[in-house]
């Protein structure tokens, strides 16, 4: 029987979290790293067994752990993430020049086939790269030099790139966002980039339809049409059918359109996931009330999913890493909060069950199948 | 050569898996460039910690201390003290108070 391994990261440590098949009994080892943030655990596809985590502190700055057990024992491996070039300057919150400054990495994307190469996106935005199961570390500056880096400004959490996506069908194009810049594709493997926000509608910034400017909370794509790509905007669940070419909107009849995380179910490409909050300043569910919104329209039409989920008294957050997805059949699907809670559901997120109810914050939520 | 001892942070001993205090042997007169380098050669998971790595400058939430004084904005090349020269006392690195 299939097994399932939760990655799970928090404010205070990692946590792995696991069941058989089933899904209905959960057994939680942690925190991995007590004290430290660990803001994103990912595994190789080539090597299950072998998981990084991206673990920080304010006094003590970026450490990369990596596990080659499951998440048994960790060794530390790289954390010197140097701008390959004069780091240049991005707009700060007021508006004047900032130096580009490392601050942590956000976001881990192991490559398919290759145990020893993955991804790290990091504040302030640039994509890193490492060949060596990440003991060092390379910038692929093309990203943060693009033509329009100078106009880029951070969102709340600082000027993140939080999003990596890789088409299966041809590894040198992938995509990238960036909170509050943008959404942006590479065809040659990351050396130049072009925006792909065409369609993007931000009411809340001064040119609405500006190419730079839009806060993207998190992308997501389905491997069997990498054509289509979904994105929960700050306001906005859009979808673009060309790429990244041009976008829009399928928000529908979600009770709000505000939220951070949205995945697609892994053998429906067209079935999508997100979890609406009231509104940018009130970051809890309308009505206290928290449902996962499923999509089988690939957007547009929305139905809740509430079933086992707290129906009242709910002010919670859930963050845009923090939903993931299995790849059994029923799907299962999971979600922490900001709360401490983690949720899952072993039937396409018809019905939901509390896995943890007191986990520090939880920052990411990855699921692996695993024979 | 001397035998420093090094006091860390409860965060920094669970990353090297280290006890509270690390001896380090420096060249006389020890200095905290020279106590912080060996320390980084002796566990390099530390690299990046304590100093930033490109600036090698102390990183914005911890002081140094040594004789119960701080000694965090003094010239990194000074040497210390003879008390933490001669290991009676250790050379302390300590973060701010924070949490959350």
């Amino acid at each position: 029987m299939s097994r399932i391994r939760l990655l799970v990261g928090t404010r205070k440590g990692a946590f792995i979290v696991t069941s058989d098949g089933s899904r209905r009994s959960w057994t939680i080892d942690g925190p991995h790293f007590g004290g430290w943030e660990a803001m994103h655990l990912q595994a190789s596809p080539a090597n299950p067994d072998r998981i990084w985590a991206a673990v920080f502190t304010d006094w003590h700055g970026q450490v990369i752990q990596r596990s080659d057990d499951g998440g048994r024992s960790w060794e530390t491996v790289g954390n010197d993430f140097a701008y390959a070039s004069d780091p240049g300057t991005h707009k700060w919150y007021d508006g004047t020049p900032r130096t580009w400054e490392f601050k942590r990495v956000w976001h881990l994307a192991p490559t398919a086939d290759d145990p020893d190469t993955l991804f790290a996106g990091v504040a302030d935005a640039a994509l890193f790269r490492s060949n060596d199961g990440g003991h060092s570390w390379s910038e692929l500056p093309g990203l943060r030099t693009h033509a329009t880096g100078e106009e880029w400004q951070p969102g709340a959490a600082g000027l993140c790139l939080h999003t990596i996506l890789v088409d299966p069908r041809d590894q040198r194009r992938m995509y990238v966002a960036i909170s509050a810049a943008g959404a942006l594709r590479t065809e040659d493997g990351g050396k130049s980039w072009a925006l792909a926000t065409r369609g993007l509608s931000s009411t809340h910034i001064p040119d609405p339809d500006a190419s730079v400017g839009h806060c993207i909370h998190k992308m997501a794509i389905h491997p069997s049409r990498p054509d289509t790509l979904f994105m929960q905007k700050h306001w906005d669940v859009c979808r673009s059918d060309d790429r990244g070419e041009s976008w829009r909107e399928v928000s529908g009849n979600l009770p709000s359109d505000f939220g951070f995380p949205i995945v697609v179910h892994p053998h429906e490409p067209e079935t999508i996931y997100v979890i609406p909050i009231e509104s940018d300043s009130e970051r809890f569910p309308p009505e206290g009330r928290l449902g996962v919104y499923r999509s089988r329209t690939g957007g547009d039409e929305w139905e809740a999913l509430t079933r086992g989920l707290p129906q009242k008294d709910c002010f919670v957050n859930i963050l845009r890493d923090s939903m993931a997805v299995d790849q059994l059949d029923p799907a299962g699907v999971y979600f922490g909060t900001t709360g401490g809670q983690l949720f899952a559901s072993s039937n396409d997120g018809d019905d939901w069950q509390v896995v943890a109810d007191s986990l520090p914050k939880i920052y990411s939520v990855e699921a692996q199948t695993l024979p | 050569m001397r035998h420093v001892r090094i006091e860390l942070p409860h965060h920094l001993r669970t990353l090297a898996e280290v006890g509270s205090t690390v001896e380090v042997e420096v060249r006389d007169p020890p200095t905290p460039d020279a106590l912080l380098d060996a320390l980084e050669d002796r566990l390099p998971m530390l690299r990046g910690t304590i100093r930033d790595r490109a600036t090698r400058e102390r990183r914005a939430y911890l002081r140094y201390f040594v004789e119960g004084r701080d000694i965090s904005h003094d010239p990194s090349d000074r040497p210390l003290p003879p008390s933490v020269a001669e290991g009676k006392e250790p050379f302390i690195v300590m973060g701010a108070i924070s949490g959350g």
